[in-house]
C-alpha cells in the first residue's frame, strides 16, 4: 500500500516536472553541425562552421527557457550516404533537433530527405543548388546563404551589362556544375548575350590548360567558370599563365569564396568580379563578428558559409525560444514568421519554399596596391536586393508554394 | 584550315604539347616509383604525399626564410629526401623480407598521416606560389601560346629522366645497385655497403618526387591533396609501363600524357578515366606491362 502511494506520488512528481518542460524533448535543445571537415570544402565550411555555431550558441546565452543548448559535429566527407546515415542517427538516437551547414548538394539533399521524414529541421548554408528550394523543398528545410540562382544573377548580370556578351563555360561535371551553368546561361541569354560553347571537365581536375585552350579558341569574350574550390583556383591560375586574360578574354568565377581568393593571392585574382552573401569588412557588425571569429580561427576571416551558419543557428534558437518548443514543424513555422535581423542579413525573411531572402553583394577583388593587409580583398560594387537576387516564387517548383 | 576529326590541326598541336607537359609530371613521378619498386621491392604509396611535401617545403622556404624558387629547387628535394631516408631507416627497412603488401600498407598509412598533418596546419584551399620572374611570360608559337614555365618543366623533366636512366643503366654505381637487388649477400661480400645503397636509392626516388612538387608549385595550387589526386594515375602509369622498368616508366609517362591530352579534346568527360582504360587493355594483352620483363 505504502509502496503504491509512493509510486503514485513519484509518478505525479515526474508528471509535474515534466509539464514544466513538456515542450522540449529530453530537456535540451541539440544542434548538429554536419559538414566537410577534411575535404575540398573544409576551408570554406568545416571547422569554421562549427566555431560559428558555437559562437551563436554562446551569444544566445547557452540556454533556451532554462534548457541547455548542446552542439555536436561530424564530417560527412561530401558523401551522401555518410551524411544521411549520420543525420538519421542524430535525429533518431541522439536527440538532435536541427542540423546546420550541410555543404555539397548531394549531402544536403540526402539529409533533407531524412529531416523531412522525421519532421526535423535542416539548415543549409554551404550547398549551392537550387533544387533545395524547388523540387526538394520541405516544410522544415531552409536554405540560407546563397544559391546558384543568386550567383548567376549577381555575376552573370553584371558581366553581361558591362559588355561581356559572348560566353564559354568551363563546367565541373556533376550536378552542381550543370546547375550553375544552366542558371548562368539563362541570365546571359535573357540579357541579350550568347553562349559559344562549353566543356565539362572531370571533378576534381588539376590541369585546365587543355580546356582553357578550347575556351580561347572559341573566341568568347567571357570564360565562365561553373565550378568551385580547387578547380576554380587552378583554372584561374592557369588562365593567367596561358595569357588568356592578357589576350583580352575575361574570366567570370561564378562561385568564388574568400578562401579561394586567399589561396590565389591578389596578384592573380585582382579585378575579378564575384557575388557573395557576406563580406567581413562591410560595417561595424560584420567586423565585430569577424574579429571574434578570427581570434578563434588562427586569424582567418569567416567565409559567407561560416557567417551564414552563425545567422541560421541564431535564428533557429530565437524561433525555438519564441515557439517554446523544439518540435520541428512548430519551430519552422516560427522561423518563417520572424524576420532576420543580424550582421549577416539585413531585413532577411524566409519564404514558403524555405529560401532565406537577404541582400547579396557584387564585389570586385582588390589589386595588391589597394589591399591594406591579409584578408582585405574585396571592394563591394553593388548591393543586390534580396528580391532581385533570388529566384522569384512565381518560378518555384516547390509544392509548398501556393500559386 | 586543315582539320582532323573536326578539330583544327593547329589546336591539335597545342593539345598534344599540353599533353606532353602533363606527361612530364607523370614521367618524373612514375620514374621515382619504378626506381623504388625495382630496387627496394616497395610499392611506395607515400610518393604523392612526398611530392606534395616538395611543393610545401618550397612554399615554406619562400614565406618563412625568403628562399626563392631556384634554391628551393635544390634544397626542398634534399629536405624531403632526408625525411624519406628517415622513414626508410626506421620503418621500411624492417619490411624488405615481407610481402609487398606490408610496404604498400605502411606507405599508404604514412601518406594519410602526412596529408592529414599538412591539412591540419594549412587547410585545404592551398597556398599561392608565383612563377619565378625569369620564367614568367610566354612564347607565341603560332598554334598556341606556350608559357615559358611550362616549357621549362618539360626540359627539366627530360633532363632528370634521362639523367636517372643513364645513372642506373650505364654507370658503375648503377651496376652495383642492380647487382645489389639481384643478390645482396654476394655484392656485400665484395665490400659494397648494400643497405646504405638501398637507403640512398630510396632518398633519390623521394627527391625526384619532391623536385616534381617544386616544379608543380607555380602551376597548381599548393595544397595538401595535390599528391593524392595524382598518385593513382601515376600508379596506373607504372603498371602500364611495367613495374620496376625505369625506361618504361619514363616513356609511358609522356605517352599517357599525350593520350590524356587528346581525350580532353575529343571527349573531355572521359579525361580522368582514359588512363585506366588503357591500363585495363594493357593488363589483358601484356600483364607484365609494356616494358616489363614478365617474371
Amino acid at each position: 500500500m505504502i509502496m503504491k502511494r509512493l509510486l503514485l506520488s513519484a509518478a505525479a512528481l515526474a508528471l509535474s516536472t515534466g509539464l514544466a518542460h513538456a515542450q522540449f524533448t529530453d530537456g535540451k535543445v541539440k544542434i548538429g553541425v554536419l559538414t566537410d571537415l577534411s575535404g575540398t570544402y573544409s576551408d570554406l565550411a568545416g571547422q569554421g562552421a562549427i566555431v560559428a555555431a558555437q559562437m551563436a550558441i554562446e551569444d544566445f546565452g547557452g540556454k533556451i527557457n532554462g534548457q541547455p543548448i548542446e552542439l555536436i559535429s561530424a564530417d560527412h566527407q561530401n558523401k551522401a550516404d555518410i551524411a544521411s546515415g549520420i543525420a538519421r542517427k542524430w535525429y533518431e538516437n541522439e536527440g538532435v533537433d536541427a542540423i546546420a551547414e550541410l555543404v555539397t548538394t548531394a549531402a544536403a539533399v540526402a539529409v533533407r530527405e531524412v529531416a523531412r521524414e522525421k519532421g526535423k529541421i535542416d539548415l543549409n548554408s554551404g550547398a549551392a543548388s537550387t533544387p533545395l528550394t524547388n523540387d526538394k523543398c520541405s516544410p522544415t528545410g531552409f536554405h540560407w546563404t546563397y544559391d546558384t540562382y543568386a550567383m548567376a544573377v549577381g555575376t552573370g548580370d553584371a558581366v553581361v551589362k558591362s559588355g561581356g556578351k559572348t560566353w564559354f563555360f568551363l563546367t565541373a561535371d556533376y550536378a552542381f556544375g550543370h546547375n550553375l551553368q544552366a542558371q548562368t546561361e539563362r541570365v546571359v541569354l535573357a540579357n541579350g548575350g550568347t553562349v559559344k560553347g562549353s566543356v565539362k571537365h572531370p571533378f576534381p581536375n588539376a590541369d585546365f590548360s587543355s580546356f582553357l585552350l578550347q575556351a580561347q579558341a572559341s573566341g568568347a569574350q567571357i570564360i565562365g567558370l561553373a565550378n568551385a574550390g580547387a578547380d576554380t583556383i587552378n583554372a584561374i591560375k592557369q588562365a593567367k599563365e596561358f595569357g588568356i586574360v592578357a589576350g583580352g578574354q575575361k574570366l567570370a568565377g561564378l562561385l568564388v569564396f574568400i578562401t579561394d581568393v586567399n589561396s590565389l593571392g591578389l596578384d592573380i585574382a585582382q579585378g575579378m568580379v564575384l557575388t557573395t552573401g557576406f563580406y567581413w569588412d562591410m560595417d561595424d557588425g560584420t567586423r565585430a563578428f569577424s574579429k571574434r571569429f578570427a581570434e578563434r580561427m588562427k586569424g582567418k576571416m569567416p567565409s559567407m558559409v561560416q557567417a551564414g551558419v552563425y545567422s541560421q543557428v541564431t535564428h533557429y534558437l530565437k524561433a525555438a525560444a519564441a515557439a517554446k518548443t523544439d518540435e520541428g514543424i512548430k519551430v519552422a513555422d516560427k522561423m518563417r514568421e520572424l524576420p532576420i535581423q543580424d550582421f549577416f542579413a539585413k531585413n532577411g525573411k524566409i519564404r514558403a519554399d524555405g529560401r532565406m531572402v537577404h541582400d547579396m553583394y557584387l564585389a570586385q577583388v582588390k589589386a595588391p596596391s589597394e589591399s591594406k593587409g591579409p584578408w582585405d580583398y574585396y571592394k563591394v560594387l553593388r548591393t543586390i536586393p534580396g528580391d532581385e537576387a533570388f529566384q522569384p516564387l512565381s518560378m518555384s517548383t516547390c509544392p509548398l508554394v501556393k500559386k | 584550315m586543315m582539320t582532323i576529326f573536326g578539330i583544327p590541326t593547329q589546336a591539335l598541336f597545342g593539345q598534344l604539347l599540353l599533353g606532353l607537359i602533363n606527361g612530364a609530371f607523370y614521367a618524373m613521378l612514375s620514374l621515382g616509383l619504378a626506381l623504388i619498386f625495382g630496387l627496394l621491392n616497395i610499392i611506395n604509396f607515400s610518393h604523392g604525399a612526398l611530392y606534395m611535401m616538395g611543393a610545401f617545403v618550397a612554399w615554406l622556404f619562400l614565406n618563412l626564410l625568403g628562399v626563392g624558387y631556384w634554391w628551393s629547387l635544390l634544397l626542398a628535394p634534399i629536405v624531403v629526401a632526408a625525411f624519406g631516408i628517415l622513414i626508410e631507416r626506421t620503418m621500411l627497412s624492417r619490411l624488405y623480407k615481407l610481402d609487398h603488401l606490408y610496404g604498400l600498407l605502411l606507405t599508404f598509412g604514412l601518406a594519410l598521416i602526412i596529408e592529414g598533418a599538412f591539412r591540419q596546419l594549412y587547410g585545404i584551399s592551398g597556398m599561392p606560389y608565383a612563377v619565378p620572374p625569369e620564367l614568367a611570360g610566354g612564347w607565341n608559337l603560332g598554334f598556341m601560346y606556350l608559357p615559358i614555365y611550362r616549357g621549362w618543366v618539360v626540359v627539366a623533366s627530360l633532363i632528370l629522366c634521362l639523367g636517372s636512366w643513364l645513372l642506373i643503366e650505364k654507370t658503375k654505381l648503377g651496376a652495383y645497385l642492380r647487382a645489389g637487388t639481384e643478390n645482396a649477400t654476394l655484392v656485400q661480400a665484395f665490400g659494397i655497403n648494400v643497405p646504405m645503397m638501398v637507403t640512398l636509392t630510396y632518398g633519390f626516388g623521394v627527391a625526384l618526387a619532391a623536385i616534381a612538387g617544386v616544379l608543380a608549385a607555380p602551376i597548381y595550387s599548393v595544397n595538401p591533396l595535390m599528391g593524392s589526386n595524382l598518385i593513382i594515375v601515376v600508379f596506373a602509369v607504372v603498371v602500364i609501363g611495367g613495374m620496376g622498368s625505369i625506361l618504361g616508366a619514363i616513356i609511358t609517362g609522356f605517352m599517357l600524357g599525350l593520350v590524356e591530352g587528346l581525350t580532353k579534346v575529343f571527349y573531355p568527360e572521359a579525361a580522368s578515366t582514359v588512363i585506366f582504360v588503357v591500363m585495363s587493355i594493357v593488363l589483358m594483352i601484356k600483364p607484365a606491362g609494356l616494358f616489363g620483363k614478365g617474371n
